[in-house]
């Protein structure tokens, strides 16, 4: 019952859960202002049936987002105390922005969004939709720049000595645009695109199936399908600038990821591991490698070696096994998401998706893997950066707050398995009942008194 | 020198936060707390709709004192979250319950379902108000922080005699609010039905109100210290006291707008009374006051209490601004649409 380790389980179940749903807002939220610019140039009431069913699943989805994201940053103070004194001088501020320039934008304009249809202009509501998708990118923008200050740590300095250690700011700009940020909110920008584009794919791919409101569900299938399979190659080149940005500034990371324990010989260039098995006992990966490729791919030639984990102290090795087999997943997962994009493209072009029921059904599958490559993608580089919550400045065992008990910890854990889990399948219920019902007009949730007839 | 200006400008941000949060998520506790005295489908509904476009905008507030703390005291945000375990996870789990219940309400036709969804959605309004109330309850006992700046508390001290009042007096003030704040957007029956909750609820208010001052000039003498120095501080619970009447009186002669405002800037003064007690003590330690918590000793760096207040400076203005838009959108009576809640 060790408050650290129930610590840390509680602080990666919780942020598991919660991602579900703001990659979705944020992909959403794009989708919303296509469409509902479409009705706009165009006057196709088609294109405003579109935005008002995804609408109140964007409402859903938020709804949820907001929810989960109050346990995430009252776990930074409740669980987490020691690692919030450290850092809070540094990024503090950038959670501040976060607060005052994203969350008020996204949650007051949504109210217009959802419930503004008859109270304001089509272009006043359409600024709000705007205004809500901005809001949520924006809330991406400062919680991954405070993420990737802990990876790769500018513009600071550390005041005072020992436990009363603390990094403060020096340069505002310094520390937001610190070596990492602009790779990883990309990276996760798009991810987030990903996800959206393939929830729209999966339910309007449903409604094809089932040949219910066929003509609509083409529409999102058509905006989805291409825009997912556009940011998928953008994601490529994303991931690319990424990793190579990981293998600069947190070699062991990249070691791990990779699975590299020994540093080759000078022109001797590093093989990569495709698939493997890791024995971090006999410190080697088996599986299938393949000669000089991963060089090739973080220094563009195959002769220079990779640091190998020989060139991290034992005791700053992070678990090796984990961090290779979710690196390795979400890769696999967008694999996947690609060749069913692609494939589901292509038939949409040649117009025989609807009678390619197999492809349609993969469609609808889908829509688990970006939550796959997300999930998979920050176990990577959470998991990739211990023992260090702020890389090579504070472990994350020295964060912990010093005045919980594992009780407690156990305790609340518990409570979140159990409210998450309901959570969850309100989640999956109301949002089956929207699919079910489509985009129409006659929206048989609306006002049915249910107490008619009764005391 | 310019370092402290700073720090008083950073816990009067914190402070019109709390105040912010206080007069905006009190009136959307406060239609929660009253929601079961709503009789019939209808009626429940008008009163989700009433805080149906605004409760999340005005839930931020929460995240915005939670983040200045962060940034411009960290230490008594660690402090305060950690020392408050199972409080803030009580808290949290009723934040999440308002916020799903009132998504999930009306999604489907079942009486079951929106009779349940209409109780969760009741108690856990209900719980936040106590809660906050017992927070700052237990911020005037003080608490056992010791010199590592770090307090651990038993949930049985959390809910003290003199919390348990202020949780409660809370839950009767936002009661108050968020019926004032219906009167504002319900009309005929309902309104009518809602006036004569009102006079009620600010007697029950000003009844604890009363009982908690005494009980604190009592026991926290502290509170009272510095208003029994400067005399003049004294004009500031009196004033809020004449906001409450006024509540009553504009009440009476149906001018609801007013009313609100008047709540409000009974609030406002409530708060004042507070921060006049506590100023500058954030966090006051029972076991001596060296380990006591203060803007003075428990702040960041100049240099960020700087840009926090660049933040405040632009975000503030702007958050005012395009919400003063968003509320006057929704003004007016609630009327069930097919997007309603």
């Amino acid at each position: 019952m060790d408050p650290l380790f129930l610590s840390r389980v509680q602080f990666a179940l919780t942020s598991a859960f919660h991602y579900i749903y703001p990659p979705l807002s944020i992909g959403l939220g794009l989708f919303l202002v296509i469409i509902e610019g479409m009705y706009l140039k165009t006057g196709d009431e088609g294109y405003l049936k579109l935005t008002k069913f995804w609408a109140k699943i964007f409402g859903l989805t938020f709804a949820l987002g907001v929810a989960t994201g109050l346990v995430q940053v009252f776990g930074f103070g409740s669980n987490w105390a020691n690692y919030s004194r450290y850092v809070g001088d540094v990024f503090g501020s950038a959670l501040g922005a976060e607060g005052v320039f994203a969350f008020f934008l996204e949650a007051g304009f949504l109210g217009v969004v959802l419930f503004g249809w008859d109270r304001v202009s089509k272009e006043s509501h359409y600024l709000s939709t705007i205004l809500v998708c901005l809001g949520a990118h924006f809330s991406a923008i400062w919680i991954v720049v405070a993420n990737s200050w802990m990876q790769t740590p500018t513009g600071y300095k550390i005041i005072g000595e020992g436990a009363q250690a603390r990094a403060v700011v020096t340069n505002f700009l310094e520390m937001a645009l610190n070596p990492s940020s602009v790779d990883r909110l990309t990276h996760v920008i798009l991810g987030c695109w990903i996800t959206g584009a393939l929830l729209v794919v999966s339910v309007s791919a449903y409604h094809i199936l089932k040949k219910k409101h066929v003509d609509l569900a083409k529409r999102g299938l058509k905006i989805g399908l291409y825009g997912a399979l556009a940011v998928l190659v953008l994601q490529l080149y994303s991931a690319d600038v990424t990793a190579r940005g990981v293998a600069k500034h947190q070699p062991a990371k990249l070691a791990a990821m990779e699975g590299v324990f020994k540093t080759n010989p000078e022109g001797e260039g590093t093989a990569l591991t495709a698939i493997g098995y890791v024995d971090t006992k006999a410190e080697k990966v088996v599986g299938w490698k393949l000669p000089g490729l991963l060089s090739m791919l973080i220094y563009r030639n195959d002769k220079t070696p990779v640091p190998g984990l020989d060139q991290v102290p034992r005791d700053e090795w992070p678990n090796v096994q984990v961090v290779f087999q979710s690196y390795h997943l979400m890769i696999a997962a967008w694999g996947l998401m690609f060749v069913i994009a692609a494939v589901g493209a292509y038939k949409l072009k040649r117009k025989t998706i609807e009678k390619a029921p197999f492809v349609l059904w993969a469609l609808i599958l889908s829509v688990f893997l970006p939550h796959v490559a997300n999930f998979t993608g920050w176990m990577t580089a959470e998991v990739g950066r211990q023992p260090w919550v702020v890389y090579k400045l504070l472990k994350t065992a020295d964060g912990v707050s010093p005045n919980i008990t594992g009780g407690q910890v156990a305790g609340s854990i518990t409570m979140f398995v159990v409210i998450y889990t309901m959570l969850f399948a309100v989640f999956i219920f109301l949002l089956n009942n929207k699919i079910q019902l489509g985009p129409t007009d006659d929206d048989a949730s609306v006002y049915r008194d249910p107490y008619l007839g009764k005391k | 020198m310019e370092l402290q200006i700073f720090q008083i400008i950073i816990y009067t941000i914190a402070c019109a936060a709390l105040f912010f949060y206080l007069i905006l998520d009190g009136f959307d506790l406060g239609v929660g707390i009253l929601h079961l005295f709503a009789k019939g489908d209808k009626e429940r509904r008008i009163f989700l709709n009433a805080i149906g476009p605004v409760w999340d905008g005005n839930e931020v507030w929460l995240v915005i004192i939670g983040g200045v703390l962060f940034a411009g005291f960290p230490d008594v945000f660690g402090t305060l979250f950690s020392g408050f375990y199972t409080p803030v996870m009580i808290l949290l789990a009723g934040l999440i319950f308002r916020a799903v219940s009132i998504e999930v309400r009306s999604k489907h036709p079942s009486p079951k379902w929106r009779s349940i969804w209409d109780i969760v959605f009741a108690v856990a309004s209900i719980l936040i108000a106590a809660a906050v109330g017992a927070v700052l309850g237990n911020l005037v006992v003080g608490l056992p922080v010791n010199e590592d700046g770090h307090f651990t508390l038993s949930i049985f001290r959390f809910f003290g005699p003199y919390q348990l009042l202020l949780g409660v007096t809370a839950v009767a003030l936002f009661a108050m609010h968020g019926a004032v704040y219906l009167l504002m957007k319900t009309e005929d029956e309902l309104q009518e039905k809602l006036k004569n909750w009102v006079k009620p609820a600010i007697i029950a208010f000003l009844a604890l109100y009363l009982v908690l001052t005494v009980a604190t000039i009592a026991f926290f003498p502290e509170m009272v210290a510095t208003m029994n120095k400067y005399k003049f501080f004294y004009i500031v619970p009196v004033l809020g006291f004449v906001a409450l009447l006024n509540v009553a009186n504009m009440v009476a002669k149906e001018r609801f707008g007013r009313a609100f405002i008047s709540s409000c800037i009974a609030i406002l003064f409530l708060v004042a009374v507070y921060v006049i007690g506590t100023f500058p003590v954030l966090i006051r330690s029972t076991i001596s006051p060296e380990y006591s918590l203060t803007i003075f000793n428990s702040s960041s760096q100049i240099l960020t209490l700087k840009y926090l207040t660049l933040i405040a400076a632009i975000g503030v203005p702007l958050v005012i601004a395009y919400g003063t838009y968003i509320y006057r959108t929704f003004r007016g009576k609630v009327v069930l649409t097919e997007h309603s809640y």
